[in-house]
């Protein structure tokens, strides 16, 4: 099949060698009124439904609870919007479906049921199931009637999904598959009608094949059996369990896609649960900040409200530029895979395949938005349950159940390590591909460290000109690291995983950073300066923090591996290369606080 | 069964109240709009109503269109379609008259709305309508049922309700727990773009009343607990503290 790539279209990793413009970036301002309801609805349903059931949800012995908030939430049609309409469901586009994610985010236990079987439950047969397939599961899970949950991991099988030891063995009629095998922390399990399991095949002669195959199977098939839900540190309510498949028998035909194709299936639905999971953390990270800006309002200390010392407006105004950062790549990365579809589509390529290629083309986006919003999640639930003082610690404040349930979103979905490990990694062999010019913008920037500075050329008088400025330095500080590592392993980078942790560091960093410029100065086109004060306070903000991880983050990868002249001449570079004005970065958190304390809410 | 459902479109219960032009303006800027909770009772009523025995609904609105994300969420709610008349509602009897004139064009068998509106919380547009159609109007009313052409309904009174009969046609102000709120489901939603929503220009009304000016009231004052061993204190306090006594 023929496809023409749109060469006008901006590809995955490129933000790192290439300006990107305002006007190219999609903004959450720009949602239209049908979106904005959709993510009414999803707020709606956990108002009604899910929050006043938190403390059961968590203490059920049982999975009918969640199960029943399943069934709701498939009448509202909130479990089908991926799908596409001809199997059942609503065939909303990347952007809605991560819009939805987003306002199921303050769900706890239930968004993880929800986004398990939305996504990883769900978009394998989306993506790769045969025409049967589809109809025969899809009408079933977009509505809910069935629940779905995914079979991956495995006790001696995590980041290393392909190790895994399940196996599948074709009888001699060719009619099924006798599946094998055991399954760790499988999200839905006590309550799932199918199941998305990985599994290696054995042709009978004791020799599994070398990489992983998906099947579908239902629990009907037999041969499954599960221990009781697994005791954990947050997430009470999502029923996580041990499933076993003891000579399941599954019909032949159930094989998802080709033997040997489940883990290219696994990485693929990852990519995209990965970015769903960073825009969820996000509608969760809000959900924190108001409670917290809400009890800053409420609580007296020495006469007046805790909202109005300094110690608290900081916390408050850091954690909202954070949450606006990584919002906005979010929904910058979630268009780019939404214009990629189109452009593969118009190509000529199918729906599925086209969706599977255009999140693709922006895994490392994914992984990007995966660490970050994770982290800020983090960041977030931690700083809000300190507003929150010793009541932050009573399991009576809502502040308790976020920090704990907070915690898993940098460990599932691939680790935070082997996402930033991947952010690299996928650069790297895209410019080995030749897809991604990282070579030439990393020469040109060992050859400018050695020349003199240019102290002279002035910038020009147009907005953001001194900011973008700093980000184009950030990215040279990043490429003249990871150009300098690459040439010292040569191969065996990928040993060095401390190296490859800080320049992940520094590309999150940069990629939040020109995002969240980016947004503001669209903005400011939209709505004039004057009324984009305060993300433009944000974007400030959020740029200097920037640029101190980037510092410190250069620092340590470049006393990882250079000496002598070359580790003088780096860290000069690395200065260089991290210079910005100083400004009143106090008085900006604290004008983004007061702007929060005086309406009680998020305003962003 | 025909249905007309009419909505406001009011500040979120949790807005901040502001004026602007020497408080004779309410500023809109940063403040969410929502259906009045009253009329989405009244909506979700129409819907169920709608759902048990067949009929078409439809929703009007007295104001400018960015009141339209409001009407579109009711017809994703289950209204068949909405009018829109393009003005800014003056008072009661302004947006009552505009209410009748639709209602005398369309004859429907149901007038529902909120028992009040909870901005302005006159409570009299439904009244007001029904003596305009010169047909029988109730308020609040809390539950109704539609059996061969009459209504069965309850209404709140002091201390109590009382059950009542009518014919049709009538008009309504209701209130919970007439039926719960619905939330727009995704088929709803991605309908509600398809469904007919018409603006038509406001017949002219006398004016009959002109704003002077809003005011806020009175921040709240410090709470003071006294214990109840110190019951009398409070006498004191109110004279010397509170100057009231």
């Amino acid at each position: 099949m023929a496809v023409v790539e749109n060469q006008s279209s901006i590809k995955g990793g490129e933000f790192l060698i290439k300006e990107t413009e305002a006007s190219q970036i999609f903004i959450p301002e720009e949602f239209t009124e049908e979106q904005k309801m959709i993510a009414e609805t999803c707020r709606d349903f956990l108002r009604t439904e899910v929050h006043p059931r938190l403390d059961k949800i968590d203490a059920a012995k049982s999975p009918e609870l969640m199960s029943s908030l399943m069934d709701k939430a498939g009448e509202l049609g909130l479990l089908g919007t991926a799908v596409p309409e001809e199997y059942g469901g609503f065939g909303m586009n990347f952007n809605t479906s991560m819009l939805v994610a987003e306002s199921l985010g303050t769900g706890h236990s239930f968004s993880v049921a929800q986004s398990a079987h939305t996504g990883i439950g769900t978009l394998p047969i989306v993506y790769y199931g045969s025409e049967e397939q589809k109809a025969k599961y899809l009408p079933k899970l977009a509505t809910g009637e069935w629940k779905a949950a995914y079979c991956l991991t495995e006790p001696d099988s995590g980041s290393d999904a392909n190790s895994g030891k399940s196996k599948a063995v074709l009888t001699d009629d060719g009619k099924h598959y006798i599946l094998n095998g055991q399954k760790m922390w499988i999200t839905n399990g006590g309550f799932a009608d199918l199941f998305i399991v990985f599994a290696k095949i054995d042709d009978g002669n004791g020799q599994l094949d070398k990489n992983l195959s998906a099947f579908i199977v239902e629990n009907d098939f037999g041969g499954i059996t599960m221990n009781e839900p697994e005791k954990k540190l947050g997430i009470k309510g999502s029923d996580t369990r041990q499933v076993f498949f003891n000579d399941c028998k599954v019909p032949a035909e159930n094989l998802l896609s080709s033997r040997g194709n489940g883990f290219k299936i696994a990485v693929n639905i990852l990519n995209i649960g990965r970015i769903k999971l960073g825009v969820a953390v996000i509608g969760g990270a809000k959900g924190s900040l108001e409670h917290a800006i809400q009890y800053a309002n409420e609580r007296k200390q020495f006469g007046i409200s805790i909202g109005r010392f300094g110690a608290i407006k900081h916390k408050l105004g850091e954690m909202a530029t954070r949450i606006y950062a990584s919002e906005t790549a979010c929904y910058r990365a979630g268009q780019n895979i939404d214009d990629a579809i189109e452009d593969l589509k118009a190509g000529g390529m199918t729906d599925a395949d086209a969706k599977l290629k255009g999140v693709e083309q922006f895994a490392i986006e994914c992984a990007i938005t995966k660490v970050h919003g994770s982290e800020v999640l983090d960041y977030v639930v931690d700083e809000s349950l300190q507003v929150y003082g010793g009541m932050g610690y009573s399991a009576d404040a809502p502040l308790e159940r976020a920090y704990r349930d907070s915690r898993i979103n940098r460990i599932f979905e691939g680790t935070n390590e082997i996402n930033r490990m991947l952010v690299v990694d996928m650069l790297l062999k895209r410019a080995m591909k030749g897809e991604l010019d990282l070579m030439g913008p990393a020469t040109a920037v060992s050859k400018e460290i050695m020349s003199i500075p240019d102290f002279g050329a002035e910038e020009e008088d147009v907005l953001f000109a001194k900011e973008k400025k700093v980000l184009q330095n950030l990215k040279k500080a990043a490429l003249m690291i990871a150009g300098a590592a690459v040439q010292k392993f040569m191969m065996k980078l990928s040993h060095e995983q401390e190296i490859l942790m800080n320049v992940a560091d520094m590309i999150i960093e940069i990629y939040a950073a020109e995002s969240t410029l980016l947004r503001v100065e669209k903005l400011i086109g939209i709505k004039g300066e004057e009324a984009v004060a305060l993300p433009k306070d944000m974007a400030m903000i959020y740029l200097h923090g920037a640029v101190d991880k980037c510092i410190s983050a250069g620092r340590s990868a470049i006393s990882s591996f250079a000496e002598g002249d070359e580790l003088r001449v780096m860290l000069m570079g690395l200065k260089r290369f991290t210079k910005i004005e100083p400004m009143n970065l106090k008085d900006a958190r604290r004008r983004v606080a007061d702007a929060m304390l005086a309406e009680n809410k998020y305003i962003f | 069964m025909k249905i007309l459902v009419c909505i406001t479109n009011v500040p979120d219960t949790t807005a901040k109240i502001s004026f602007t032009d020497n408080n004779t303006k309410f500023n809109k800027a940063g403040v969410q709009y929502i259906i009045g909770p009253y009329d989405d009772y009244a909506l979700a009523r129409a819907v169920e109503l709608k759902e048990a025995q067949g009929g078409t609904i439809t929703v009007l609105h007295v104001g400018e269109a960015d009141s339209d994300p409001q009407i579109r969420k009711a017809l994703a709610i289950g209204a068949d379609d909405a009018i829109r008349v393009n003005t800014e509602p003056a008072d009661s009897y302004y947006v009552a008259t505009q209410i009748a004139h639709i209602a005398q064009q369309n004859s429907y068998d149901l007038i529902l709305m909120g028992r009040e509106s909870i901005d302005f919380n006159s409570g009299v547009v439904h009244g007001l309508v029904g003596e305009m159609l010169g047909i029988p109007s109730f308020s609040p009313v809390m539950k109704l049922d539609i059996k061969d052409g009459k209504a069965e309904f309850a209404r709140e009174i002091d201390g109590g309700k009382e059950y009542l009969e009518a014919t049709l046609p009538l008009v309504l102000g209701c209130q919970e727990p007439i039926a719960e709120w619905k939330i727009p489901n995704m088929r709803g939603i991605m309908t509600a773009r398809t469904k007919p929503l018409q603006v038509v220009e406001p017949v002219s009304v006398d004016d009959m009343t002109s704003l002077e000016s809003y005011s806020l009231p009175a921040p709240k004052g410090e709470c003071k607990m006294i214990p109840v061993e110190e019951a009398e204190k409070l006498i004191t306090l109110l004279r010397t503290e509170a100057k009231v006594l």
